[in-house]
Parts: C-alpha cells; sequence; structure tokens
C-alpha cells in the first residue's frame, strides 16, 4: 500500500468535500439566498431611498454575510460526524491540523466564496458605485475567509451538543467582530471615494493569523469532540 | 527540581483543605481594605475640579474593569495548564473564575453606564472601552454557555479551555480594534507610566480598592474551588472521610 503525502490528503479530502457539497445543490444555496433575503429586509425596514442605503451598505452587506456564512458552519463537521468519517480522519495517522484546514478550505469554497461572488450585485442594489464594487469583493472575500477559519473553532467545539447551532454563534459572533468593524469600515471608505487600502489590509492581516492559528485549535477541539 | 510539592497540590483533597484555610486570609483583608478604600474614596478624597462628586464611582468602576480582564487572564492561564498537563484542578479553577470575572465585567459596565449618564448625558455610548468590556462580557458568556452544555465533565473542560485560549488570542485583537474603531473615551488614568494624571489622595483610595478587589477574588476563588471539587469529586472516598470527620 503506497502512503499518500499530507499535501495529497489534504487535496483529496478538499475534493470529497467539494463533490459532497455539490451534490446537495441546497447546501450551497441555502446561504446565498439567506444573504439576500437578509439583506433585503435592511431596505424594507429602513425605506427605499439609496442615498440613506449608500451610507449603510458596509454594514448591511457584513452581517448578512456574517449571519450567511455562520448557518453553512452547522453543517461543516456534523455529518462527518454522523457517518464516522470524521474518526476516519482523525485515525488516519495525518496532521489532523492540515486536514481540518483542508476543510475549512472547502467550506469556504462552498458557501464563503458564493457569497463573495453575489456581494457585488447585492452591493448595486444597495447603491453602492461601480468604483466601489472591488473593495467590496475583496472585503466580503477576506471576511469569509476569516469567519470559516474561526468558525470551523466553534463548530468543533460545539459538534454533538444538542442547540448547537444557537451556542456556536453566541461563541463566534464575539471573536469575529474586529473583521466586522474594518471589513464594513473598507466598503464605507470606499463608497465614500476614499482609499480602502488601510482596513483591507488589516482585515488581510488578520486572515492571515487567523488561518496559521486557527487549524491548531480546530485540531484540539476535533479531538475532544471525536472521544 | 523537586515537583513534587506541585503534585500534592493539584491533588483534590489537598487543593480542598488548601482553599479552605487560605479563604479567610484572602476574605477578611478584602474586607478591610474595601472598607478602608471606600472611606478613602468616598469621604476623604476632594471632590474632581471638572466632575464633582460623580468622579467617585470610578473606585467602583476602574478595579471591576481592572478585574474583568485580570480574571480572563487567569482563567485562561488556568485552562491551558489544565488542557497541556491534564490538570483536573487547573480545570476547576478555570470554571470557577469565570462567573466571578463576568460579573466584574458586569459591575463595570453598569458603573461606567451609571457614570456617563451625569458625565457625558447619556447612559450608553457606543465608544471603544465600553464596547470591548461588552464583547469581552459576551466572551465569558460564551465560555460559561459552552461549559454548561456538556454532560460529560472531562470534555466540558477541555472544549471550555480551548475556547477560552481561542479568546484570550484575540482578547487584544478586539481591544485594538474597537479602539481604533471610535475614541471618545477619556485617556486611561492609570496604566500611563511615570506620573499619573490623578493626584495623590485621589489615587490611593483607587490603588487600595484594586489591591482589595484582587484579594475579594482570590477569596471567592477558594470558597468557589472548593465547591467545585465537591461536585466533581462528590463520590470519593477522601471527600466521605474528610466530610464525615
Amino acid at each position: 500500500m503506497n502512503r499518500v503525502s499530507a499535501a495529497q490528503a489534504m487535496a483529496l479530502l478538499y475534493r470529497r468535500d467539494l463533490v459532497l457539497a455539490f451534490r446537495h445543490w441546497d447546501q450551497v444555496f441555502q446561504p446565498l439566498l439567506f444573504f439576500a433575503m437578509v439583506t433585503t429586509l435592511f431596505p424594507l425596514a429602513l425605506g427605499p431611498e439609496l442615498d440613506e442605503l449608500r451610507s449603510l451598505a458596509g454594514g448591511v452587506l457584513w452581517v448578512g454575510a456574517l449571519l450567511a456564512a455562520l448557518l453553512g458552519l452547522d453543517f461543516l463537521f456534523r455529518s462527518d460526524q454522523a457517518d464516522g468519517a470524521l474518526e476516519q480522519l482523525l485515525l488516519s495517522g495525518q496532521p489532523v491540523a492540515l486536514l481540518a484546514a483542508a476543510k475549512g478550505a472547502a467550506h469556504w469554497t462552498v458557501c464563503g466564496l458564493p457569497l463573495v461572488l453575489a456581494s457585488p450585485f447585492i452591493a448595486i442594489a444597495l447603491g453602492v458605485p461601480f468604483s466601489a464594487l472591488c473593495a467590496v469583493v475583496l472585503s466580503i472575500a477576506l471576511g469569509t475567509g476569516i469567519l470559516s477559519a474561526i468558525g470551523a473553532i466553534g463548530a468543533a467545539l460545539t459538534l454533538g451538543l444538542r442547540r448547537g447551532s444557537m451556542l456556536l454563534s453566541l461563541l463566534v459572533l464575539p471573536l469575529v467582530m474586529p473583521a466586522l468593524i474594518f471589513g464594513a469600515r473598507a466598503i464605507d471608505a470606499a463608497v465614500l471615494g476614499d482609499s480602502a487600502r488601510g482596513p483591507l489590509l488589516l482585515l488581510a492581516a488578520m486572515l492571515v493569523l487567523a488561518l496559521t492559528l486557527a487549524p491548531f485549535a480546530i485540531a484540539a477541539a476535533l479531538r475532544i469532540s471525536a472521544e | 527540581m523537586n515537583w513534587t510539592w506541585l503534585h500534592k497540590f493539584a491533588s483534590p483533597p489537598h487543593a480542598y483543605r488548601i482553599a479552605g484555610r487560605l479563604a479567610p486570609w484572602f476574605g477578611w483583608p478584602a474586607f478591610l481594605l474595601i472598607g478602608a478604600g471606600l472611606y478613602g474614596g468616598l469621604v476623604l478624597a476632594p471632590p474632581d475640579y471638572q466632575q464633582g462628586d460623580a468622579f467617585r464611582i470610578v473606585y467602583v468602576h476602574a478595579p471591576s474593569a481592572w478585574m474583568s480582564m485580570f480574571i480572563y487572564g487567569t482563567m485562561a492561564v488556568a485552562a491551558a495548564i489544565g488542557l497541556i498537563w491534564r490538570i483536573k484542578l487547573a480545570h476547576a479553577v478555570a470554571a470557577a473564575s469565570a462567573p466571578v470575572g463576568a460579573w466584574f465585567t458586569v459591575a463595570a459596565l453598569s458603573t461606567g453606564a451609571l457614570w456617563g449618564q451625569p458625565m457625558w448625558g447619556t447612559w450608553w455610548v457606543w465608544d471603544a472601552r465600553l464596547t470591548s468590556e461588552l464583547i469581552l462580557l459576551f466572551l465569558y458568556v460564551g465560555f460559561i454557555a459552552l461549559r454548561s452544555s456538556f454532560d460529560n465533565r472531562d470534555r466540558a473542560d477541555r472544549a471550555g479551555a480551548v475556547l477560552a485560549i481561542v479568546g484570550v488570542v484575540n482578547l487584544p485583537i478586539i481591544h485594538y480594534s474597537v479602539y481604533w474603531w471610535n475614541t471618545l473615551h477619556q485617556p486611561s488614568t492609570l496604566t500611563r507610566l511615570g506620573k499619573p494624571t490623578m493626584s495623590g489622595d485621589m489615587l490611593w483610595p483607587l490603588l487600595t480598592m484594586l489591591f482589595a478587589f484582587m484579594l475579594y477574588f482570590g477569596a471567592v476563588l477558594m470558597v468557589r474551588l472548593r465547591a467545585e471539587i465537591l461536585a466533581r469529586e462528590r463520590n470519593a472516598l477522601w471527600l466521605r472521610a474528610e466530610i464525615g470527620r
């Protein structure tokens, strides 16, 4: 039997997760629909004036994307735990932190990337000028990345708990508030015609930090949950 | 180096007895110092030239805010020790500290609101320190909620420990991001090195209260730790002997 290297294992796991996710299209579409609906609630609640919506667009986009991505986090490890695949992964002898990173990356591709692709359309609907769309896409892309990394820790910790999804939001939301601050500020700056560079760079730094440290926390949490 | 004393302390029967013996040594000085600090702060200290008597709430507010962060740090260090060296007593310390820390956070927030009313004309402002204190409260509540949702105490210990460590890594990020987000709050009076911006007769009661709150935390922690040990070791033989005595 030939041995599989850690990189190969990561690639296999990533592909497996994508195949599984795209066989259940509802899993991909539900967060997206949720994102569209939450961002529709704001114009309905606040009034249809584009000038007003434009000044709130950063916050609306970010809150919508955070909640939608949070919704998707719930299935990250749950089905794997239910069918025993998670235990096999832990017993496979591959570094669990790297496997966790691969699972997080797959989750971002399934849950985060559609939100990123949808964000410019929703931004236009909220009156964001074309010149700011680049900042919107970058900000949501970095933000959903951070949420996938930090959220996976929460998902691993609450795995197998009753009412786990509510608890998951309680655990994860305070930890991603810094990302919300800078992400929404980047969009606001771009909408006002300023440079969004500073907040975007800070957001990117947070993403790098989260990608570096989160896999170890996810691995530790998975080991605890799989006992 | 001989580490047996540490293992001895980490065993529940010894910790139970030592905590019981230490509690009054923390409790009584805390009681006396809180009395002295309150007398100094509320009676002896002169009123502030700008804020009048309203500033006196600082004697509860600032030590509470300091304790809320100090206890989170204590909790995270204890949780990390428990997770790394698998010392159950350290997990018990973390579990016993969390509600105390959360309550100090509530105290800091509510005294801050009471102070804000006369000073800023509003109960709540979305300023940096109030907001980061609020997020700290969310972190405490998350830790307590996560722990309480496990039936298995061992899993609760270790899952809570991972969360506490993640939180403590995040805490400076949260603090600075919230600080940059909004800076309306007056600059801190204590952390400034060199000469403090408070005059001496206002400062000593504040430091006394801070020290007293630390001692109070020590006393409450000892009592709560005993309760934790009682709950964890309720079937142990030593406990039956200890209580039957």
